[in-house]
């Protein structure tokens, strides 16, 4: 069983290597610094909420990507939603996809777009799963969370 | 959504700037009511153009209703929604003698300068780039009419 210290070290060490590896950038730590007493479990609440819009927003680009003829506006669109979301809680590298991904939509070349958004999602839930853990364990053991600046 | 009460518990609340937040994104509505909820303002959200126009008393039944609802000191909308867009809204808002006076601000994810003058051609008191930050927030509190005993703006420092 880890000690707190191990813990929090751990935290930090794998907090500051999502920000280097630009799995998140400093929206992330603007939504961390928005959340207080009155607002416990915001982080985890907003991110909760992007993980269902983006499940929902990618199952719509593939259906949208399976017709006869695809309908490029709507694909767009969804694109530009998905980036927005992606933007407001910090997920830089999905961000980034999605701004590829529109630049392909001009060229057509989307199933391949499609397949990286989702890659890039992934990763980035995963990573954030991994972080939330650690962080119910800090708390659990009787610590607190690191604040980084 | 609060509707005017005059219990001696809610008198703290209405004295609050009350700023209403517009935005088809969830996610965004959610943010955006956090940043200025911890700017001591009071948030009313809508996820449409639509609502928000019932909101500020501009509805169907505007005709019918003398009471416009509760008083909105800003409005703060995303300027790509589905319908109604924000610069539609800002128009509508611009276009009508009861509340051509309340600040509206335009947030955009996009950088384009044509919007950005469009926007403030149309009356927009500023136009920012999304995500907002708290810093953001802080700003904007000088441009809330805020109607209490003291008149006219009320600038608190950032």
């Amino acid at each position: 069983m880890a000690s707190v210290t191990q813990l929090q070290r751990q935290f930090i060490e794998y907090t500051t290597s999502l920000y280097n590896e630009g799995y998140l950038d400093d929206q992330f730590t603007q939504l961390q610094k928005l959340q207080d007493e009155s607002n416990p479990d915001f982080v985890v609440e907003v991110v909760s909420l992007f993980f269902e819009d983006s499940e929902k927003l990618l199952n719509n680009l593939a259906t949208a990507l399976q017709q006869k003829t695809v309908d490029y506006k709507q694909v767009d669109s969804h694109v530009h939603q998905f980036k927005g979301s992606s933007s407001s809680i910090g997920a830089q590298r999905v961000t980034n996809m999605c701004v590829h991904f529109r630049n392909f939509c001009e060229e057509k070349n989307l199933e391949g777009c499609l397949q990286q958004a989702k890659h890039e999602y992934i990763l980035v839930r995963n990573k954030l799963e991994a972080l939330f853990r650690l962080e119910q364990q800090i708390l659990q053991a009787g610590g607190s969370i690191p604040m980084m600046e | 959504m609060d509707s005017s009460s005059t219990t001696v518990g809610m008198k703290e609340e209405e004295e609050k700037p009350h700023v209403l937040v517009v935005d088809d994104s969830l996610i965004d509505r959610k943010i955006m009511e956090k940043l200025f909820t911890n700017s001591a303002c009071k948030v009313t959200t809508a996820e449409s153009g639509q609502k928000a126009l019932e909101l500020l008393g501009q509805g169907e039944d505007k005709h019918t209703h003398m009471n416009k609802g509760p008083k909105i000191n800003l409005v703060v909308t995303d300027y790509c929604m589905p319908g109604m867009t924000g610069y539609d809204l800002l128009r509508k808002v611009k276009e009508s003698s009861d509340i051509k006076e309340i600040p509206v601000i335009v947030v955009s994810s996009e950088n384009v300068p044509t919007r950005i003058e469009k926007c403030l051609e149309e009356g927009a008191q500023e136009f920012i780039l999304k995500p907002l930050k708290q810093s953001d927030v802080k700003k904007l509190r000088c441009h809330m009419q805020f109607r209490r005993s003291i008149k006219g703006r009320l600038c608190i420092g950032a």
